[in-house]
């Protein structure tokens, strides 16, 4: 495993900048090039949405199973104003706030602790390599078998998904931590706890929030399959339903709402993690040429 | 402290290496092994029906999957994984590379694959099987469905990211279109793409095994699922163990290719760094 192949390169992928933050003081011409890609995303999601159209439309796949975005859409908002839709939304949101906090906890705890240990993490390294390409879905059965269809079920798969994407990055990014500034830290009579606060924390930062990023997603897949298959109430139960209740609209629509749940959740992470790390891209700015 | 001990290892350097092998030994097979005993010993003292011991599910996994249920079961979901990741990587580079060169293509989709990729992919499940029925094709299009989407993404990414300077000494040296994409954008995307491709593999083996839990007949997946449905628990651990086997050594090989693929590009990296 090279770590410092993905770390960095999933940092830099956050710092490029947004289509949308156009707010940055740029000349008319920067303004015209925005506006310009705006527009041509806009013409292409109008692109897909007439294809999508067209396929039923024209007979090349069954209508009843593949229905027209005039079917679905409509669904979707009826949707929007549906209560027990949003609580199913609710639902799904709180599991997987529940299982991605518990997971980034933990994780963060437990890599801080075993990268500052040097013979913690050569005694751990190989149980971690052998534990982390488990798929979590393999536990879905022995989930089910233990806590029944409980969100319990689905929260060990959550937290067992989510808790080697930011385990990893901030055992990398403790590691990553500049010798000279150790030695610094130390010669300047930095007590230990100091030196985790005001050293070894800042340096993992980035890496932290990589690793929540990714954890964020892998989460929200995870709770909505866990609700698919456990059964546990939320959006992901509400998709099965509507497939065995021969609801086709409605399973587009669920679907749609999920990838609106999953764009949100990856736009907001994105959102936070440049906020929280504005120092130190000024940083890697002056740094790297 | 350390002086004397490089004292004394440079008196003896055979006793040190010997010690070292030892060492790093315990240090791979130490946590482990301790943790089997932990469990072997909570399980016979505690005896949970859900929970047997390391012997239980290693006599299990031998009697389950050595035999003829490894060729009914584990092949063909091996062969849907690797047709699944191959397409999808084949996909993800030819399409990436397209997309990430074309600049008004680039900004057409960007959006839609943003909001696409979004997408839970086991949420597909249900939409592709009443689509195309309980068949191999369908697992395949699961599977590419969800894992195309960090490959194609990364490889757009890497693409757009060629170093502007090497382009313009390509163009001046006037090589052709194919040469300038085998000589410089390929290989100036691949650490990019390599990204992409693990997060796919690992994407893949999820797909694969959920595609088989529901609306399947055959496969590592179904088995289990089987296994738990029947109270078959110690068998149903042979599975969940055969899974993380499977991907183990998906990571193993993957980081062989990596690094014979990525080798020039850690090459330079050290070379920047020292």
């Amino acid at each position: 495993m090279q770590p410092s192949a993905l770390a960095p390169a999933a940092v830099a992928r956050a710092s490029t900048p947004a289509p949308s933050s156009s707010s940055s003081p740029r000349r008319g011409r920067g303004r015209r090039r925005a506006a310009r890609r705006a527009g041509l995303g806009a013409l292409g999601i109008v692109l897909f949405v007439g294809v999508w159209q067209l396929v039923p439309t024209a007979g090349l796949l069954d209508g009843r199973y593949f229905p027209p975005p005039t079917a679905v859409l409509p669904r979707l908002a009826t949707d929007l104003g549906d209560l027990e839709f949003w609580r199913n939304i609710r639902r799904t949101m709180s599991t997987w706030a529940i299982g991605l906090v518990v997971a980034t906890s933990a994780a963060t705890v437990l890599a801080t602790v075993i990268g500052l240990v040097p013979f913690l993490r050569s005694a751990t390294h190989t149980t971690v390599e052998f534990l982390r390409p488990i798929p979590s879905v393999a536990l879905i059965p022995l989930c089910v078998l233990v806590f029944g269809i409980q969100p319990q079920a689905a929260l060990v798969i959550i937290v067992f998904a989510s808790f080697w994407q930011v385990f990893v990055q901030v055992l990398y990014g403790v590691a990553d931590v500049d010798s000279v500034a150790r030695d610094t830290a130390r010669s300047f009579g930095l007590g230990r706890w100091s030196r985790v606060r005001h050293l070894v924390l800042p340096t993992a930062l980035p890496y932290l929030m990589t690793g929540v990023r990714l954890a964020a997603a892998v989460a929200l897949i995870l709770a909505i399959t866990a609700e698919m298959f456990i059964g546990n109430p939320g959006l992901g139960r509400a998709l099965i339903f509507a497939q065995s209740a021969g609801d086709y609209p409605q399973v587009y629509a669920l679907v749609i709402a999920t990838g609106l749940l999953g764009l949100g959740v990856n736009l907001v992470f994105r959102l936070v993690e440049r906020r929280a790390l504005s120092w130190h891209q000024s940083v890697r700015g002056e740094e790297v040429p | 402290m350390t002086t004397s001990s490089g004292a004394v290892a440079r008196s003896r350097p055979r006793h040190r290496t010997w010690q070292r092998l030892v060492g790093g030994a315990g240090f791979a097979l130490g946590l482990p092994v301790v943790l089997l005993l932990v469990w072997g010993i909570w399980a016979s003292f505690a005896v949970s029906p859900f929970f047997p011991s390391p012997l239980v599910i290693g006599d299990a996994f031998v009697s389950t999957w050595v035999g003829p249920s490894f060729l009914q079961d584990v092949l063909p979901s091996l062969a849907r994984l690797a047709v699944g990741a191959a397409l999808s990587i084949l996909l993800g580079v030819v399409l990436g590379t397209v997309i990430g060169l074309v600049r008004w293509l680039g900004d057409l989709l960007e959006p839609l694959l943003e909001f696409l990729r979004a997408i839970p992919p086991p949420v597909l499940i249900p939409i592709v099987a009443v689509l195309l029925g309980p068949t191999d094709a369908m697992k395949i299009t699961v599977i590419v469905a969800g894992s195309l989407w960090p490959v194609l993404l990364n490889t757009i990414d890497g693409v757009r990211a060629t170093d502007a300077v090497m382009t313009e000494t390509a163009r001046s040296f006037s090589l052709t279109r194919t040469e300038r994409l085998r000589y410089l954008v390929l290989p100036a995307a691949s650490p990019r793409i390599m990204t992409g491709v693990r997060q796919a593999l690992s994407i893949a083996l999820i797909l694969m095994v959920i595609s088989e839990m529901f609306f399947s007949s055959s496969g590592l997946g179904y088995r289990i699922v089987y296994f738990q449905r029947n109270y078959l628990i110690d068998q149903m651990w042979g599975g969940i163990v055969l899974l993380g086997l499977i991907g183990v050594l998906l990571a193993v090989v993957f980081s062989l290719v990596e690094r014979r693929v990525l080798r020039w590009y850690h090459g330079t990296k050290e070379v920047a760094r020292a």
